[in-house]
């Protein structure tokens, strides 16, 4: 009754700061649709009741149409907000979604996911010409094309644009081409480190 | 740390967001009222255990949510009334215009701009003085803890107040005994 567990839902994603997304709550949206179900199969049973005359059941009819509306909104803006939590992290990892991630998205959310990394590269690739234009990169206007990184922790072998391979074991120092290094920094892999 | 996270935020003025977690949780502060018919027990609806009395009697006190006073509100006052919370009341409209640095906005209710700006929905005819109030406060305290834009809100939401109270209402908003003093 009167949406607790949806509720319950809304604040745990207010309660996740800095656009962080929680793992995918399934019993308890289950349990929020299961309460909206037995609401309206009550009012449905009650409606024609009190269409044959029992003007006594107005309230309760009404109060449980709130309740519905109510759950309605909870679980609205639920599934809504990690869209939005989702679709921010497709700025901030890349394509390519760390698994820790990944687990906390239920199957559906997987799919939206996947159809906007498509929507966003068809997009891309019709900017800026023949190769298309990775709006990715360069969030921030670049001060310089090369920069200094420290490797935060082992990320293994590193290929940059001639070659050459780069070693990124934690704590080594390399100067490399900004928009190599921008999607690891984003990932936490490496520091930019200002001089 | 994401910046590419944009929430949907709080309503402007008298609206809500459907879709903001803020205004949600904003809704679900309870408001006293008066029942003016008699009801089942909310509480045995609302899952809080069971009562004696099969239903409340008509003029008894209630405290519920928004999100349900606006639902079961209509002109006619024919199932609820809605009264002002303290904090809305002439008495304490005047500590906030004296001077609202004072007043510890965690304490006294945590959604008061935008709370009080949903109070306008229900017509009473201290709804100017109340907008004012909730305006003038968000003027002198330029770090209010929740809803940021509210004079944005509040300008844009001006005028339904106005509008609203300045309609001869059957106002089906009780000021309590404050009035009579």
């Amino acid at each position: 009754m009167a949406a607790e567990r949806g509720l319950e839902l809304v604040r745990e994603l207010h309660r996740a700061a800095g656009g962080h997304l929680p793992p995918f709550r399934t019993e308890e949206m289950r349990q929020a649709l299961e309460e909206m179900r037995a609401l309206y199969e009550r009012n449905q049973a009650d409606v024609s009741e009190a269409k044959a005359g029992r003007t006594d059941l107005i309230f309760l009819i009404r109060f449980r149409h709130c309740c519905l509306l109510r759950n309605q909104r909870c679980l609205l803006a639920y599934l809504y907000d990690r869209l939005l939590r989702i679709r921010a992290l497709r700025w901030e990892y890349g394509s390519v979604l760390p698994n820790t991630i990944q687990f906390h998205m239920s199957a559906e959310e997987v799919e939206w996911f996947n159809r906007y990394k498509k929507s966003l590269a068809t997009y891309m690739r019709s900017v800026g010409g023949e190769e298309g234009l990775d709006l990715t990169q360069d969030i921030k206007p670049p001060k310089s094309l090369y920069i200094e990184v420290r490797c935060l922790r082992d990320h293994g072998e590193f290929e940059v644009d001639d070659g050459t391979t780069i070693l990124l074991k934690k704590n080594s120092q390399h100067f490399l081409p900004r928009w190599k290094c921008e999607q690891l920094i984003r990932q936490g892999i490496l520091e930019h480190v200002l001089s | 740390m994401s910046e590419a996270y944009f929430p949907v935020g709080p309503g402007l003025g008298m609206e809500e967001n459907f879709l903001s977690l803020d205004d949600i949780l904003m809704s679900q502060e309870k408001l006293p009222g008066r029942a003016e018919s008699a009801l089942p027990r909310l509480a045995v609806l609302m899952g809080q255990g069971g009562g004696s009395a099969e239903s409340v009697p008509e003029g008894s006190k209630l405290e519920i949510p928004l999100w349900l006073a606006k639902g079961l509100h209509d002109s006619k006052r024919r199932i609820i009334s809605v009264e002002l919370p303290k904090i809305y009341k002439e008495a304490w409209r005047t500590v906030f215009s004296a001077d609202a640095n004072v007043v510890d906005l965690h304490k006294m209710g945590p959604y008061y701009y935008g709370f009080g700006s949903q109070l306008l929905n229900f017509e009473n005819p201290e709804n100017p003085e109340i907008a004012q109030t909730i305006l003038q406060a968000n003027v002198h305290c330029p770090f209010p803890p929740h809803h940021g834009l509210l004079s944005e809100r509040l300008q844009r939401g001006h005028v339904c107040a106005g509008g609203s109270a300045g309609r001869a209402g059957t106002g089906s908003l009780s000021s309590g005994p404050e009035r009579a003093e």
